[in-house]
């Protein structure tokens, strides 16, 4: 699979494919989408940057072990549905911070935290994955 | 700002639970955001096998109290119900701790805790970077959100999440009889949560709600025509749960698989997994479908008989050490069963009761082999000998462990067995109580052989008559002391619940009339007018 297009085109496919899965993960609150089919993107953007140059250029891209993005994701979802506590409400309970940018409201919220949350597992439990396969492959 | 959006204007009072809460109710959620935290910490520092097992241990204590605070404020104010993100019940999903699940959420982190701290001795680096704390912090979070969870298909995705994490355990040394024992693991277990689901979505097809206090409220409106139905379902959740217990005649994966990973995952396995499936056999057939239950009744007393009866002579049959307390297991399932089948409050009792004792004292054998092997350079009974020469203390731990296994006095095993033969007999069920009485006596017979083949005679097989010390003479330490605190807790708890029963005796009796008696668990979650 290492042509000389495809090892070109994969850097910027990859790029193209992280930015296009967080527009998909911010969009997900209200329309279809969301961190889950967001993480499966990014994942596999990852994936293709691994087919094209190779894992251990991934894992240098990554910088950290991508079994510790699932772990960050996990820690921030569960955090998203503990900041109800301080406001005396069950679990999980969304809080909303509505900013205007521009004349644009945005919603800032707790799911969006988790949603980011769940964004981070599935980019890191899958990309784990796809990368422990390509680096069988290659050897 | 925080709250629902104002701007929208919308009276949520009709679907939102507005009330403010006490952050005491909090502690019904605590023990799995607290798992959650600390499996995704420790997957976080997974390379860093030094500072990882102490970051567990912080999580894992701060769980033991969590879960301590939540059983001391369950027996204080009755049962608490804590529904996901305020919506109201039976749309929001509801957490519900009521005794039962409370004391068994508390013994369970303590076997973790337990585990950890010997984890830090037998799992090794490599163990370590594959895992080890983090499924087994994660474990937790399924094994404690199983018991305390108040929706059906909610208990079906812990069941999900503590059996990935188990997978994850089983497999942690990588070699070929791990992976074959998780295989044989997985796919019977893989093959009882689809049999769960399926009954699941039954439930939800003739009730139109998964919340189990809801279940319980509406069953009894039901009219005759669904009896065929929720019978259809009793048996599916009946064989699924079974499956989960190992109980006869879908238990051979147990038998296949615990002895082949690190002994500390058997000793977490053997103590907590197949009680999660008995704990879920009873919040269901108990509280949520009593009709079903007693309509199965005999059916329950024939699989726990014949659970009771192959579980021991399983036992007698192996030489292998963790194979015996294998069979053991299977053994404790079918007394626990046995209280299922009977149904009396005294009989739900002793199987509460008998499913904590199991639980400290299945992991305890299991650490106790752990440390048999460290001694003795085996597993095999017949290599093994001359440990009682070698360490007295510990012989004498062990010989305690195999008296409270048996179910003789003055350890915790002994109650919980009186409780059920009692049950049993005032229920008409002689025969019940006689294979009670003799899975007891044949288990006194298996760990005695244990006793006498590995601690009792001079050396192994092969060592001349009369040699009452090891040929190596002297004291052989356990192999490290860090091992003798998460034992030596252990047997504590077993010996303070033996000689103390009054604390498991008020526990069980409470946890038995809560599953028996719906009516607080409805109230906790619907309020006093459901």
């Amino acid at each position: 699979m290492r042509t000389l297009i495809f090892r070109t085109i994969a850097p910027y496919l990859s790029a193209l494919m992280v930015l296009y899965s967080i527009f998909v993960l911010l969009r997900g609150h209200n329309e279809p989408g969301g961190g889950f089919i967001g993480g499966l993107i990014a994942a596999s953007a990852l994936a293709i940057f691994g087919i094209a140059c190779g894992v251990a250029a991934v894992r240098r891209a990554l910088k950290v072990h991508p079994m510790s993005l699932a772990g960050f994701g996990l820690f921030i979802g569960t955090l998203a549905g503990v900041y109800s506590l301080f406001t005396k409400q069950p679990f999980m309970t969304s809080q909303w911070w509505p900013v205007t940018i521009f004349d644009v409201e945005i919603k800032l919220s707790t799911p969006l935290i988790f949603d980011i949350g769940v964004y981070f597992v599935v980019v890191g439990a899958i990309a784990s994955i796809a990368l422990a396969l390509e680096e069988r492959e290659s050897d | 700002m925080a709250g629902p959006i104002s701007s929208a204007k919308v009276d949520y009072s009709a679907a939102m639970n507005l009330a403010p809460v006490a952050a005491g109710d909090w502690l019904v959620v605590a023990p799995v955001l607290i798992s959650l935290v600390g499996g995704a910490v420790c997957l976080m520092t997974r390379k860093n096998t030094q500072a990882q097992p102490k970051l567990a241990m912080i999580f894992l204590a701060l769980l033991v109290a969590a879960n301590l605070g939540l059983l001391v404020r369950v027996l204080d104010k009755g049962v608490i119900t804590m529904v996901m993100g305020g919506w109201l019940p039976p749309f929001g999903i509801a957490f519900t701790a009521d005794a039962l699940g409370a004391t068994l959420s508390l013994v369970a982190s303590i076997v973790a805790f337990c585990a950890g701290l010997y984890g830090a001795v037998t799992v090794d680096g490599t163990g370590r970077r594959y895992g080890y704390y983090p499924f087994l912090v994660l474990l937790m979070a399924g094994v404690c959100g199983a018991f305390l969870t108040g929706d059906i298909f909610n208990l079906y995705v812990w069941f999900e999440v503590l059996l990935i994490a188990s997978f994850g355990l089983i497999i942690l040394g990588n070699d070929r009889p791990q992976l074959d024992g998780a295989v044989k693991y997985g796919v019977l277990n893989l093959i009882g949560t689809n049999l769960f689901l399926i009954g699941t979505g039954m439930i939800y097809g003739v009730f139109g709600t998964l919340n189990m206090a809801d279940i319980a409220a509406k069953i009894s409106e039901l009219d005759n025509a669904a009896s065929g139905t929720l019978l259809t379902i009793g048996v599916l959740y009946f064989l699924a749960f079974a499956m989960k217990a190992a109980a006869f005649p879908v238990n051979f994966w147990l038998p296949a698989s615990y002895h082949t990973p690190n002994i500390v995952v058997s000793a977490v396995f053997a103590g907590l997994l197949t009680k999660v499936g008995v704990y879920a056999l009873i919040r269901i057939f108990v509280l949520i479908m009593p009709e079903s239950r007693d309509y199965m009744a005999d059916l329950i007393a024939v699989v726990a008989i014949a659970t009771m009866i192959t579980g021991v002579l399983g036992a007698l049959a192996q030489t292998e050490v963790r194979r015996v307390f294998g069979y053991l297991v299977i053994a404790g399932i079918g007394s626990m069963l046995a209280g299922l089948a009977v149904g009396s409050n005294l009989a739900i009792s002793g199987a509460i009761f008998y499913a904590v004792h199991s639980i400290l004292v299945m992991t305890a054998l299991y650490m106790a082999a752990g440390v048999m092997h460290r001694m003795g350079g085996s597993y095999d009974m017949r290599e093994l000998g001359g440990l009682y020469g070698a360490n007295p203390a510990f012989a004498g731990v062990f010989l305690i462990l195999a008296f409270a296994v048996s179910g003789l006095p003055p350890f915790s095993g002994f109650w919980p067995k009186v409780m059920l033969v009692d049950a049993a007999m005032s229920d008409g069920r002689g025969w019940l109580a006689f294979a009670i009485l003799l899975s007891g006596f044949l288990t006194t017979l298996a760990v005695g052989r244990v006793w006498i083949y590995a601690f009792w005679r001079g050396g192994p097989e092969g060592t001349p008559d009369g040699t009452a010390v090891a040929a190596s003479g002297g004291t052989i330490s356990i192999g490290s002391s860090a091992l003798w605190l998460p034992i030596g807790i252990l047997t504590a708890m077993i010996v303070y619940f033996g000689l103390q029963p009054e604390v498991m005796f008020d526990l069980s009796a409470r946890g038995a009339l809560g599953v028996i008696e719906p009516l607080g668990y409805v109230r906790s979650v619907f309020g006093d007018a459901p």
